[in-house]
């Protein structure tokens, strides 16, 4: 058993949990947050991926003890005051879900595609980066749709601000 | 018609929950107390059980308890069921083998079910289960159907001889014959259609809570279907009485059919909490899903298809191995037979029809409907047919099956199917024009150029869905009766609820259900409240498969309004001391036509529910309910066009494009339609490119992970082109027929078929991996 403490949505959170505990189990069981999803258990399907210190990563491919100290995303904390992050908004407006199972999963994928590539994006390296993720509802149609406006909005948010 | 309203373009109501990881799946529900589960499951994939010894799993930490299949039967929960009846063409009845929750003597498959290990915790549980020792004596195992017929040996099941579960026909074999002998030419194939696992990204996961005080029991379930659910374990298993039992199946993540029947993890947990005192819950991981889902398609077929002189088809005879695999699931018998052999006419005139179906358990996880179910089975060998025999003959394909259409309707085929409306040749038109067909001849030329192989692929679909007239099914077999109900409450303030006994997992019903009622009511859809999933809260349900929620679930819907009209009318008329018939419902409120004179929606149901002043004799309140029982199939239909490049050098095929023309009738939601079609397309695209699951010949599942078994991912599929034509079904009061499947239905052939085209060898089976592609390209040097 270990003890372990780590931000996650940007609240200071710490259980305690068997060595073997993964990040995933950690986050659903121990902090409630049932919005990232087991789908697998060869780290192939990508429905839990969250971000670690900024960048995704697969939640159920690392120990929570090895997640310690670190600052955790997960979807649960990309809405902010009760507004959808664009890339949430983008999948709504272009049904880039079906049954919602892998849609966590695939939001944090995006938002961590479009923090690297911004509105530079295109459709191939869309497909490409979504290797790790799978869906079997959408057909990625309108995923990769999806991804490719909110990266459009999103890089065009950011070039205004600037 | 409303903003809302039907036909418009609605972004999903639902999608809000799940985007934020608000969505409540089975596995992210917890109650006080609640234990885990895990399934001691047979390594062997056919064995006889000589002993089961938890002591010392017993023992281990965090073990609450090991119940195996022997207290099972002590306490009288019966076997799984198959629920359609299928008579040999003896008139000998199918033949049952006993499929035990938790198998006590034999398994037959690797991943049969034998003990149940309830613990503290997941991990508790599964080093606990490794703890159980259980000896087998091993037996011969087959996996080959062929096989499994041709020596009888190894025998799975005593009730089945030569594991022959029936020998089932329809339609004229003599017609056939004479028509054989008389064509001008036949086209000979040999047609495969390879074993897939469904895959839903949600594991199943089943929650049995055992309630003392009230003697009562609650399952929350990933399931399709939860009154059948509630239906079967109550007057099958013997788990629970009906009155006693509620089910829930709250979101869930995907089905494509693998989530329709019951399994055994519901059943045994169910019962393994009574017995423990303490709420079990299980979740299978996708090793176990693999292992443990029911499988689809696995036919084997060889068929002849006989033309006259003038490239008219003149008949059709197919014989079919279909593999059931250990057990018969609670669907599969419907499904290589009236699911399959009643779709054999596809689109075309057929004047004689004949096919022979023998199905044959093997040791492998049982076969059940998926996305389609005996429908992908029927188009994949219709098309591949016209496809070779378009070859054969001289002829472009879509010359030949413009020749052979069906051109007016109704039609009455010679395998029970009648057709109620169709344009089969506006669908092939609108997809030719779109795939720019006139000039695939360039393309090629260009394409070869580059040292790739081009090649165009068609498939013309049909597809019976909105299952179905409950007379009718049951004439055939069907074991339950398959209307829809739904319940539309209006609440004091004039919000809606809706109780569907449809069941969305990922199709959009709150939205489009929703749609309805606005339109019906003009309400904004957020007054509207979609409620399903939940046997106490759903009066009677039959639940989503087949493409039926939209012709049969939103039908009851629409005879729920007519009543809620009918009585909101009675109300407002007497407010306004109007004529009923004079009431016309618009924008929110009650309207006298052609005056000023309106009662708000609100007000109205408020006045329902005061009833200080209503008509005489009227009952207060406003809450109707209907049952809606369809008139017939409906028979959405639709021509594919894939283009594809394969590159000799390493097989690899490359989808260029891929367009779908869809007639569906009419349309609710054309957005969550596009996407159906969508997904529909993957699954298809999946079967024909990419997956297909393995045994060895000892019966040990080479595919039972995402490393073994290749999905598609976003990179092996193309941005799709889709569209619809829409003439609508005649037989539902809305005009719809469906759309759910038709992508998974039309799209292997069309894909097969351009292959074949690209590399002149029409020897190929699914999946096309590029080492067969590669393989046939050589050969066809
Ligand atoms: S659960 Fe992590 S990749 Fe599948
Ligand atoms: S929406 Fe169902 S798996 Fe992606």
């Amino acid at each position: 058993m270990a003890k372990v403490t780590m931000t996650v949505n940007g609240r200071q959170v710490s259980g305690v949990c068997d060595d073997r505990t993964l990040l995933v189990h950690f986050i659903r069981e121990n902090l409630g947050l049932t919005g990232t999803h087991v789908g697998c258990d060869t780290s192939q399907c990508g429905a839990c991926v969250v971000h670690m210190n900024g960048q995704s990563v697969k939640s159920c491919s690392i120990l929570a003890a090895q997640a310690a100290g670190s600052a955790i995303t997960t979807i649960e904390g990309l809405a902010q005051n009760g507004e959808l992050h664009p890339v949430q908004a983008a999948f709504k407006a272009h049904h880039g879900l079906q049954c919602g199972f892998c849609t966590p999963g695939m939001v944090m994928t995006a938002v961590d595609m479009i923090r690297r590539h911004g509105s530079g994006l295109d459709e191939a390296t869309v497909r490409f980066e979504l290797e790790g993720n799978i869906c079997r509802c959408t057909g990625y149609h309108n995923i990769v749709k999806a991804i490719l406006a909110a990266a459009q909005e999103m890089g065009g948010v950011r070039q205004a601000a600037e | 018609m409303g903003v809302d309203g039907i036909g418009a373009r609605v972004a999903r109501k639902e999608d809000r929950r799940f985007l934020t990881g608000k969505g409540r799946y089975t596995d992210d529900m917890s109650v006080p107390g609640m234990k885990y589960a895990v399934f001691v499951r047979s390594p062997h994939a056919h064995a006889t059980i000589t002993g089961i010894d938890a002591t010392a799993a017993r023992a281990m930490p965090g073990v609450i308890d090991v119940l195996d299949g022997k207290q099972l039967l002590a306490d009288g929960i019966g076997n799984l069921i198959c629920g359609w009846m299928i008579h040999s063409k003896d008139g000998s009845p199918m033949k049952m083998g006993a499929w035990r929750p938790l198998a006590d003597k034999t398994v037959r498959y690797v991943g049969d079910a034998v003990a149940i290990v309830v613990a503290d915790s997941v991990a508790e549980a599964r080093d606990a289960a490794e703890a159980v020792v259980v000896d087998y004596d091993l037996l011969p195992v087959v996996t080959d159907p062929l096989q499994a017929l041709a020596y009888g040996e190894p025998q799975l099941h005593p009730e089945a001889p030569n594991n022959l579960i029936f020998d089932w026909e329809l339609g004229d074999a003599a017609a056939v014959d004479r028509a054989l002998a008389a064509a001008a030419h036949v086209t000979e194939l040999k047609i495969y259609n390879n074993r897939l696992a469904p895959n839903p990204m949600e594991p199943r996961a089943t929650l049995g809570i055992y309630d003392a005080g009230d003697d009562h029991y609650t399952c929350y379930t990933t399931s399709q279907n939860p009154h059948l659910a509630r239906l079967v374990m109550s007057a099958f298993y013997n788990v629970a009485p009906e009155n006693k039992l509620r089910v829930i199946a709250p979101d869930v993540g995907g089905g494509f059919g693998s989530k329709i029947y019951i399994y055994p993890e519901e059943i045994v947990c169910l019962w393994a909490s009574k017995r423990t005192g303490v709420p079990v819950k299980w979740t299978c991981d996708r090793t176990e899903a693999f292992l443990t889902d029911a499988h689809g398609r696995d036919h084997v077929s060889t068929v002849k298809m006989a033309f006259d002189a003038g490239n008219r088809i003149i008949a059709l005879k197919v014989d079919t191995i279909a593999n059931l695999g250990a057990y018969m699931s609670l669907f599969s018998s419907c499904v290589p037979t009236y699911l399959y052999a009643t779709l054999l006419s596809g689109q075309y005139d057929i004047p004689a029809i004949h096919a022979n179906v023998r199905s044959v358990y093997t040791n492998t996880v049982p076969v059940d409907a998926y996305r389609g179910a005996g429908r992908p089975e029927a188009t994949y060998l219709l098309e591949r047919t016209m496809e070779t025999a378009a070859r054969e003959l001289g002829i472009s394909p879509a010359e030949l099956r413009r020749t052979n259409f069906i051109r007016s309707f109704p039609h009455q085929t010679p395998v029970i199917m009648n057709y109620d409306a169709g344009d089969y040749e506006a669908s092939l038109n609108a997809a030719m024009t779109t795939a720019d067909w006139s000039g695939f001849a360039a393309r090629k030329a260009e394409a070869e150029g580059r040292g790739m192989k081009r090649g165009i692929g068609m498939s013309c679909y049909i597809e019976a869905c909105g299952l179905a007239p409950s007379a009718a099914v049951g004439s055939l077999g069907a074991g339950v009766g398959l209307w829809e109900s739904a319940e539309v409450k209006v609440n004091m303030a004039g919000t809606i609820e809706v109780m569907t006994g449809s069941h969305s997992h990922g199709q959009g019903h709150e939205t489009t259900f929703a749609q309805l009622v606005a339109d019906r009511l003009g309400l904004p859809i957020d007054s509207i409240n979609i409620v399903h999933g939940d046997t106490d809260k759903v009066q009677m349900g039959m639940g989503t498969y087949g493409s039926r929620s939209g012709a049969v679930g939103m039908s009851a819907l629409a005879k729920a309004l007519d009543k809620v009209e009918a009585k909101a009318k009675k109300i407002a008329a007497h407010l306004m001391e109007a004529d009923e018939s004079d009431i016309v419902i618009e924008d929110g409120a009650l309207k006298v036509a052609g005056t000023d004179r309106s009662v708000p929606w609100f007000q109205m149901a408020l006045a329902a529910y005061t009833a200080h002043n209503l008509p005489p004799g009227l009952e207060p309140g406003l809450k109707e309910s209907a049952f809606y029982d369809p008139a017939n199939f409906t028979f959405p239909a639709g021509c594919y066009i894939c283009e594809v490049e394969v590159d000799p050098e390493t097989g690899r095929t490359h989808i260029v494009q891929f367009v779908a023309a869809d007639d569906f009738g009419n349309i609710i939601n054309p957005m969550i339609v596009e996407g159906q079609v969508h997904g529909g397309l993957a699954q298809g695209i999946g079967q024909a490119l990419l997956e297909g699951v393995r045994y060895n010949d000892s019966g040990q599942l080479l595919t039972a992970s995402y490393l073994d078994y290749a999905m598609p991912r976003a990179d092996d599929v193309p941005s799709f082109n889709v569209s619809t034509s829409n003439t609508p079904c005649p037989n539902n009061p809305l005009g719809v027929k469906g759309c759910g499947e038709a992508g998974a239905i039309g799209s292997p052939p069309a894909l097969i078929n351009a292959i074949t085209d690209a590399i002149g060898n029409n020897q190929l089976t699914m999946p096309a991996t590029p080492e067969k592609v590669w393989a046939a390209a050589q050969a066809a040097h």
